[in-house]
C-alpha cells in the first residue's frame, strides 16, 4: 500500500527503488516476462486480500495512471479488409529468444491492393512480446515486428489485428513454435545426423538427399505418420535402422552413435514439429 | 479544537477509566497483536498457492499419488546447497516441478519443470534462473525490490546461467555459444577486457587490418566514406559506425593518409598495354579459386552470399587500388603477413584476370558526393588527436599510436554488476539484461558524448550478446573449479621446418584444424597420414579434385611447384600419424574375389551404404558421404577397416554412425572398397 507513496515520490528517469519497476513500467514495455502469473492474486487469494489489493490498487491507479499502450497511441491513416501473412510464420525458434526472421503481414483492401497507414496490433499468449507490438502498415501495405516467444516450448499462436472502416475486426492467426532445451538439442541433431535425408529442401549449404533415396524416408513434419508411432517405436528405429523393424535397409541404426538422452531429445523434437500437431505436446493458445 | 480535546477525554475515560475496564482494554489488544503474526502465516502466499495445488490434483487422473508427494513435502520446502551458496524455497509454491503427469499443465507455479540434464536437488533454482531464493514472497521471490535486488532472470538469457560453470560450447545452449562467438567476432573485446574465471582473457578474432600502409591500399575519399558509414560499402561490415560528422571524418582520413608508408611492391604500375581482361573468364577463376568459401558478394536480390572469412568484396573495385589488388593477389603475405587469406601462387595472367574481375566491382554512388580538398597540417594534427580519442588503435594498428590499455571499462563482472552502478534510461526495466541489451543495441542514447560507436547487430545477435555478458557472473568467478566444466585450453600447435612455413603460407588452418589449431570449415587433419595413400595425396595437392560434390566449399588449387607438393606430402604422411594402428598393416589390393563380392552385398544390401556413398557413378546417387568411386587408390586399408568399426574415434563428430560391425563385415566391406581404383587416367582426360 505504500507503494503508490514512493512511486510519486521519485520521477521517472531517477533511480527509483527496485520494486517498483516491473508493475510501474510494465503497460509501457510489455515485457511479458515480468507477468509469469495468469491468476494475480486478488482474483484468487482470500477476503483479506482481496480488498487489501482492491485499496492499494485504488491507491495506485488514483497516484500514476498510465494506460497501457497509451505510448503508442497511432492513428490510422487507412483501413483495409484482409490482413496475409507476407513471411515470418512457421518459423522454429528457441523459447524465449527473437526468431531469426521478423514477422510481415500486409493489410489488403477488398480489391486485394495494399492499405498504407492501416493500424495493425500483434497479440500473442503470456510471455510472448513484439517488437514494435503495432504500428501502421508502410507503403507497401506491410508491418514489420521482430516477435521473441515465451519461456515454454511448444506451439504458439500469435494474432495480427486491424479493424476495417466499419469498425469490424480482422484477425489474422500466425502459428510459432518455441524449443525448449530438450527440443534444442533435438534440433541439432536433426540437422547434423538426419536432415540431409528426412528433409526434402535443399539450402546452399546443404545440398537435400532426399530425392537420391529408392525408399523415401518421413520428413519429420509428416504427422500424419509419425504421430501414429509411440515414443518407443521410435526409439526402436532409430537405434536399431531399418531392417531391425522390416523396414528400409537405408535407414542405418544410430543407437552406437546417438545417446539414450540424445534420441529422447530428437523425439521431442520430432514430436513438436510435427503437422498436424501431436496430441502429447500440446498447444499454448492465446489467454485472452 | 475545545471539542476534540472532549471528545479524547471521554474516550480516555470509556476505555480506561474504571481498573477493570482498563485491564479488558488491554488484554484484548495484547490478544490482537499476539495474533497479528499468526493470522500473518495463515494468510501468507504460500499457503494459498499448496491450497491451490491441492485442488488442481484432486481433479486429475493420478491425484492419490500426486497429493500424496505433495504430503511428503507440505510446508516451507528448501534446497540448500552450501557449496552453491544457494538457500531456494522456490518448491513451497512451485509444487508440482517434479511431477512428470504434470506436462499439460499450463498455469504456474504448478507447471512441471521442462526436461533439462540437471536435477533440481543437485542445483537448486536461483542458480539458473536467478531471483531471491530464500523469499517466500511473489514479489520478492520474483521482482527486485528495495531489500533484494536481483530479478528472475527473462527465459531469453536463461542459457547464460549455463555459461557460469559451462566453459565449452554446450550442445543445447546455441544462444550463448554464438554470443560468446561474437564477442570476439565484433571484435567487442579489443576495447573491452573480459578475463574468464580460469585466469585467461578473451581473444578477439576479427583481425583488424593494419592501418599503417593504407595509402597503399586506397584512397582518401573511400577512408571518409567508409568511416562515415561502414555498412554503406559493405551490409555485412563488422566496423561500427562511429556517427563523425563531417569535419571529423575529413581529418581522421586526413591523418591515415599522411601516417601511412608506402610498401616496395604496392605501387608497381599496371601495365597500360594490358589487355582488357575477360570477364567471364575472371568470374570462373573466382568461382574455381573458391574464394566465396570465405568472402561474400551481395546478389541482385540484397542477400549476402558467401562466408564471412574474409571481407565482402561487393564493391571491392571502389575500395582498393588496382595496383595494390594485384600485389596483394600475388602475395597477400607481402602485405599483411597475418592474413587468412592463402598464398594462390597465381600466374601474371591469372592476377590480372582476378584484379580485372574484382576491379569491376564498383559501386559509383559511394563516393559520388566525396570531394576532399588537399588536407592543411592543423587537420592532420586533429586528426591524429580524434584516432587517439576515439581508441581507433585498440583494434588496428596505426604507426606512431600505442594501443591503448582499458580503453573500456572491463566486462570481467558485468553479469553481476550492482544496479546501484547504473544509470538507467527513463521508461527503462531496472534490470542488468535490459541495461546491456539497451547498450549494445543504441550505446550513444545513454549520452551522445559516448565513445562507444553503434554497431550493426541483428535483434538475435543482440540477445547472444546480452546472454554471453550476462553469464559473467560474480558466481562464475567464484566458483570452486571443482564444480566448473572447463574448455578446452586453446592450442597453439605450430607444424616445423619447411612444411610448417608452407602450411602457414598457404593459409591451411584457416579452413583445417590438426591437433587441436585451426577452422572448421574443411576436415580434421591430425591423422591425414594415416587415412590416404601417398600418391594421392600428391595429386590431390597438385589438383584438388571433388570428393563431395554437394559442398559448395571445396579446397583451392593453390598452383603448388612439384617441390611443394612433395614437401607437404612427406611431412603429412610421416608426421599426422594415429597411434591406434599402422597404415600398412593392410594390404591395398590382392583380396580374394569371394570377399569383395561378399563385400559388395554387404555394401549394397545389409548396409546400404549406396544411400549415402557413390560407388557405381552409373547406379548410386548418394551424395551425403564423399564419393568412393576412387577410394582404393585413395584411403589406406587400415583406415577403411577402422573407420568401418568406428568412425567417431577415427575423427570426433563425423556423422556416419557407427554401426557397430563385426570383424568379417569390416573385412569383407574394406576388400569391396579397396577395388575402387576409380579411373583417374580417363577422368583426367575428360
Amino acid at each position: 500500500m505504500t507503494r503508490a507513496g514512493f512511486i510519486n515520490a521519485f520521477p521517472l528517469g531517477r533511480h527509483v527503488p527496485q520494486g517498483l519497476k516491473p508493475a510501474f513500467f510494465r503497460a509501457r514495455n510489455g515485457m511479458a516476462e515480468a507477468v509469469p502469473y495468469p491468476k494475480p492474486i486478488y482474483e484468487t487469494s482470500s477476503r483479506l486480500w482481496r480488498i487489501l489489493f482492491a485499496v492499494s490498487l485504488t491507491l495506485v491507479s488514483a497516484g500514476c495512471t498510465r494506460k497501457p499502450g497509451a505510448a503508442f497511441a497511432l492513428k490510422p491513416a487507412g483501413f483495409g479488409a484482409a490482413l496475409v501473412e507476407s513471411s515470418g510464420g512457421k518459423q522454429i525458434g528457441a523459447t524465449g529468444s527473437v526468431l531469426a526472421q521478423p514477422l510481415v503481414v500486409q493489410v489488403n483492401d477488398e480489391q486485394g491492393t495494399a492499405v498504407t497507414g492501416a493500424l495493425v496490433e500483434f497479440s500473442g499468449p503470456a510471455g510472448v512480446s513484439f517488437d514494435p507490438p503495432s504500428g501502421l502498415t508502410d507503403s507497401s501495405g506491410q508491418l514489420n515486428t521482430n516477435v521473441a516467444l515465451g519461456g515454454r516450448a511448444g506451439r504458439y499462436q500469435l494474432i495480427a489485428h486491424t479493424t476495417t472502416k466499419a469498425q469490424k475486426a480482422v484477425e489474422l492467426k500466425i502459428e510459432e513454435i518455441a524449443l525448449g532445451y530438450q527440443q534444442q538439442v533435438g534440433f541439432q541433431l536433426d540437422n547434423k545426423y538426419c536432415a540431409r535425408c528426412h528433409n526434402p529442401e535443399s539450402t546452399a549449404e546443404r545440398v537435400s538427399n532426399y530425392d537420391n533415396l529408392a525408399v523415401k524416408p518421413h520428413p519429420f513434419t509428416e504427422g500424419d505418420t509419425l504421430n501414429k508411432m509411440s515414443d518407443a517405436e521410435l526409439t526402436a528405429i532409430i537405434s536399431h535402422g531399418g531392417p531391425a523393424l522390416n523396414k528400409s535397409a537405408l535407414m542405418p541404426p544410430y543407437g552406437y552413435t546417438l545417446s539414450k538422452t540424445e534420441i529422447e531429445a530428437l523425439i521431442a523434437y520430432i514430436r513438436l514439429i510435427s503437422d498436424p500437431p501431436y496430441h502429447a505436446s500440446g498447444m499454448v493458445y492465446a489467454q485472452e | 479544537m475545545q471539542s476534540l480535546k472532549n471528545t479524547l477525554s471521554s474516550l480516555w475515560q470509556t476505555l480506561f477509566g474504571h481498573p477493570v475496564r482498563a485491564f479488558g482494554v488491554v488484554s484484548l489488544l495484547l490478544l490482537i497483536s499476539l495474533a497479528i503474526a499468526p493470522a500473518k502465516n495463515y494468510f501468507s502466499e504460500w499457503r494459498h498457492y499448496q491450497k491451490q495445488y491441492l485442488k488442481l490434483v484432486r481433479s486429475r487422473g493420478e491425484a492419490v499419488t500426486l497429493e500424496r508427494h505433495f504430503h511428503e513435502h507440505e510446508g516451507i520446502q528448501q534446497i540448500w546447497l552450501p557449496e552453491f551458496g544457494v538457500v531456494d524455497r522456490c518448491t513451497t509454491c512451485h509444487v508440482g516441478l517434479k511431477e512428470a503427469s504434470l506436462a499439460d499443465v499450463s498455469t504456474q507455479p504448478f507447471r512441471r519443470h521442462p526436461v533439462i540434464p540437471h536435477t533440481l536437488d543437485q542445483f537448486g533454482c536461483v542458480m539458473c534462473h536467478r531471483g531471491q531464493g530464500p523469499a517466500t514472497i511473489v514479489e520478492e521471490a520474483h521482482r527486485s525490490t528495495l531489500a533484494w535486488e536481483q530479478p528472475i532472470l527473462p527465459a531469453r538469457y536463461v542459457q547464460s546461467s549455463c555459461g557460469q560453470c559451462h566453459r565449452a560450447s554446450l550442445t543445447g545452449t546455441p544462444q550463448l555459444n554464438l554470443g560468446r562467438y561474437l564477442l570476439g567476432r565484433y571484435g567487442c573485446v579489443h576495447c573491452h577486457t573480459i578475463k574468464l574465471p580460469d585466469g585467461s582473457a578473451i581473444k578477439p578474432t576479427d583481425d583488424p587490418p593494419s592501418l599503417e600502409h593504407i595509402a597503399d591500399k586506397t584512397t582518401r575519399e573511400w577512408i571518409y566514406a567508409w568511416l562515415k558509414d561502414p555498412q554503406a560499402y559493405a551490409v555485412s561490415a563488422t566496423m561500427p559506425n562511429f556517427k563523425l560528422n563531417d569535419p571529423d571524418a575529413r581529418d581522421i582520413s586526413a591523418f591515415l593518409i599522411a601516417n601511412s608508408t608506402a610498401l616496395a611492391g604496392d605501387t608497381a604500375p599496371v601495365t597500360k598495354n594490358e589487355k582488357a581482361p575477360d570477364p567471364t573468364a575472371g568470374a570462373s577463376l573466382y568461382g574455381e579459386s573458391f574464394c566465396s568459401s570465405c568472402h561474400a558478394v551481395q546478389n541482385a536480390a540484397g542477400n549476402v552470399v558467401g562466408g564471412d572469412v574474409g571481407p565482402e568484396l561487393t564493391r571491392v573495385g571502389t575500395k582498393v587500388k588496382p595496383e595494390w589488388l594485384r600485389a596483394w593477389l600475388r602475395n597477400p603475405r607481402v602485405y599483411d603477413s597475418g592474413t587468412a587469406m592463402p598464398h594462390y601462387r597465381f600466374s601474371d595472367p591469372q592476377v590480372s584476370l582476378l584484379a580485372g574481375f574484382l576491379g569491376n566491382k564498383t559501386d559509383s554512388d559511394l563516393l559520388a558526393n566525396v570531394h576532399l580538398d588537399a588536407p592543411t597540417p592543423e587537420q592532420i594534427a586533429h586528426g591524429k588527436l580524434l584516432v587517439t580519442e576515439y581508441g581507433c588503435a585498440s583494434c588496428h594498428e596505426i604507426s606512431g599510436i600505442k594501443k591503448p590499455d582499458n580503453f573500456a571499462p572491463e566486462l570481467t563482472h558485468v553479469g553481476s554488476k550492482p544496479l546501484t552502478q547504473i544509470i538507467f534510461l527513463p521508461g527503462m526495466t531496472h534490470a542488468i539484461p535490459d541495461y546491456i541489451a539497451a547498450k549494445i543495441r543504441e550505446p550513444r542514447s545513454f549520452g551522445s558524448a559516448l565513445k562507444m560507436p553503434q554497431f550493426s547487430l541483428a535483434p538475435a545477435q543482440i540477445d547472444a550478446l546480452t546472454t554471453a555478458l550476462l553469464s559473467l557472473t560474480d558466481r562464475a568467478h567464484d566458483l570452486p573449479s571443482a564444480l566448473t566444466v572447463p574448455a578446452k585450453p586453446p592450442s597453439n600447435y605450430q607444424p616445423a621446418g619447411k612444411a610448417g612455413q608452407l602450411m602457414a603460407d598457404l593459409a591451411c588452418f584457416s579452413c583445417h584444424a590438426i591437433n587441436g589449431r585451426g577452422g572448421d570449415m574443411a576436415p580434421d587433419l591430425t591423422w591425414e597420414g594415416s587415412s590416404v595413400q601417398r600418391p594421392w595425396l600428391q595429386a590431390f595437392l597438385k589438383n584438388p579434385g571433388t570428393l563431395r560434390p554437394a559442398l559448395i566449399r571445396r579446397m583451392p588449387k593453390f598452383n603448388l611447384s612439384d617441390d611443394d607438393a612433395k614437401e607437404l606430402t612427406d611431412y603429412i604422411m610421416t608426421v599426422y600419424q594415429t597411434p591406434a594402428f599402422d597404415r600398412d598393416s593392410m594390404p591395398s589390393s590382392g583380396y580374394p574375389p569371394a570377399q569383395v563380392e561378399q563385400g559388395k552385398q554387404l555394401f549394397y544390401s545389409k548396409y546400404a551404404c549406396q544411400s549415402c556413398h557413390i560407388v557405381d557413378a552409373k547406379v548410386d546417387k548418394g551424395y551425403v558421404g564423399p564419393t568412393l568411386t576412387q577410394v582404393g587408390s585413395r584411403l589406406t586399408a587400415a583406415w577403411i577397416y577402422h573407420w568401418l568399426k568406428d568412425p567417431q574415434t577415427m575423427r570426433p563428430g563425423a556423422i556416419e554412425p557407427n554401426r557397430n560391425m563385426n570383424d568379417e563385415d569390416a573385412r569383407a566391406l574394406t576388400a569391396f572398397l579397396m577395388t575402387q581404383k576409380g579411373s583417374s587416367k580417363q577422368e583426367a582426360k575428360k
